[in-house]
């Protein structure tokens, strides 16, 4: 649906050709999403099946050009204007597991919250390591991204530190965390 | 650059509280070195704060050892250790603390005079200091001619004035928006990267991945330590 879109918003910019297309996505969507060039031309084709593009001159192949149809270009401000709707949200595989930890014999929520933090915090390490190797004036989507990814480990974690609050107050974290002392 | 700058070995921290003892840190043994930036984490009463002031040496540990730079705390007079401190850390609060009476200049010039160092040796030192977190051309502001983020970087350059290379951070970015919170971090990693160490007090996740070292504290021990992660390995959560 994404690379979709994506081709027709390139294509609104200006006419462009296959590799053009593929470079020009991984450029703007911060290089988060890399597309093959196969996909780019089986798209391609079923955009120009539906009219909602067309080749621009008689060129063949890799040298095909394509420009947007009228068609086109109303889709893509269709997609651009409707909100991308997280209802129903997508499945969550940290939350479910979590939730279903709770009560469940013999596992240690504690200690299962606790790991997941410490990933997320190298996750996060990394990417704002990352981000700060970024430059914004030359790199902004990526930058953007970058703050996309922190932002939602972010709010993992915070939805973790929620979680054990809630669960000691309630008392469902009786078993007290084995401490491990830290290498030296 | 790998000595150790603070060290604690089996410390604890025990408060009596009415009849009943509060272990507000267990036997914690830690090393942390030059250049290192440690992120502290852990939900309010896990031991955060307590750390922070033994490895200061603002606190005795009820059990175990508290090394500064080499120096056995204990086995230093009060005179002594005071010294120790002034010359070797800085310390960063959220309240900012700084002398409304005296000026941006003054208030980082204020702790090297104390310890005895010339007025003009000082307030080159002091200059610098502020030059390093380009606070220079405000030296002769008052903070509340300041902004809180302003005020921060004053509070930071004070801190880390001369020739201290530790920086003990309470929640050093408080109220600031989060861009300038991200400056305070920069300027923690760049005294850091320059051989220098720091320690943050934090609960703001997006502030402690600025960290090479994570500690999550519970109940007053240690139960992760999250060092750097190598890039080139995946981790769970990292989709992409």
């Amino acid at each position: 649906m994404s690379v979709r879109n994506g081709l027709l918003a390139l294509l609104a910019e200006e006419p462009r050709h296959c590799y053009a297309l593929k470079a020009g996505f991984e450029e703007r969507t911060g290089q988060a999403w890399r597309v093959n060039i196969g996909q780019v031309y089986s798209t391609l084709e079923r955009l120009e099946r539906d009219g909602l593009v067309e080749p621009t001159g008689s060129g063949e192949g890799a040298a095909r050009s394509y420009q947007l149809t009228g068609s086109g270009l109303r889709q893509l401000q269709e997609w651009f204007a409707q909100p991308v709707m997280l209802d129903p949200p997508p499945r969550d595989e940290l939350a479910i597991k979590l939730l279903l930890a709770v009560g469940a014999p013999q596992v240690d929520v504690l200690q299962l919250i606790q790991r997941q933090r410490a990933a997320l915090i190298r996750v996060l390490q990394r990417y704002t390591h990352q981000k700060e190797l970024l430059d914004e004036e030359t790199e902004l989507p990526s930058v953007l991204l970058h703050d996309s990814l922190i932002l939602n480990a972010e709010a993992q974690l915070r939805w973790l530190d929620l979680c054990e609050a809630r669960l000691r107050r309630r008392g469902l974290l009786a078993r007290p965390a084995t401490g491990t002392e830290p290498a030296a | 650059m790998t000595e150790v700058m603070l060290r604690l070995e089996g410390a604890s921290k025990t408060y009596r509280q009415g009849p009943a003892e509060v272990v507000a840190l267990a036997p914690t043994d830690l090393s942390i070195r030059a250049g290192d930036f440690v992120a502290v984490m852990g939900p309010s009463g896990s031991g955060k704060s307590t750390m922070l002031l033994l490895l200061g040496g603002l606190s005795d540990p009820t059990t175990g050892r508290v090394t500064i730079d080499g120096h056995d705390v204990a086995s230093l007079t009060p005179r002594q250790r005071a010294a120790l401190r002034r010359r070797s850390i800085g310390f960063v609060f959220q309240e900012l603390n700084l002398l409304p009476g005296l000026t941006a200049l003054e208030n980082v010039t204020l702790p090297l005079e104390l310890d005895g160092v010339r007025f003009r040796q000082a307030r080159g030192q002091a200059l610098a200091a502020l030059e390093r977190v380009e606070m220079d051309r405000f030296a002769d502001r008052f903070p509340d001619e300041l902004s809180g983020g302003q005020r921060q970087r004053v509070a930071i350059a004070r801190a880390a004035v001369g020739p201290r290379r530790v920086l003990l951070a309470d929640e050093p970015t408080g109220a600031l928006d989060t861009v300038t919170g991200e400056a305070v971090m920069r300027l923690l990693r760049a005294h850091c990267d320059g051989g220098g160490t720091a320690v943050m007090v934090t609960h703001d996740a997006r502030l402690a991945s600025w960290a090479d070292r994570v500690i999550f504290l519970q109940d007053g021990r240690i139960v992760d330590d999250a060092r750097d992660a190598d890039p080139s390995v995946l981790l769970p959560g990292d989709a992409r």
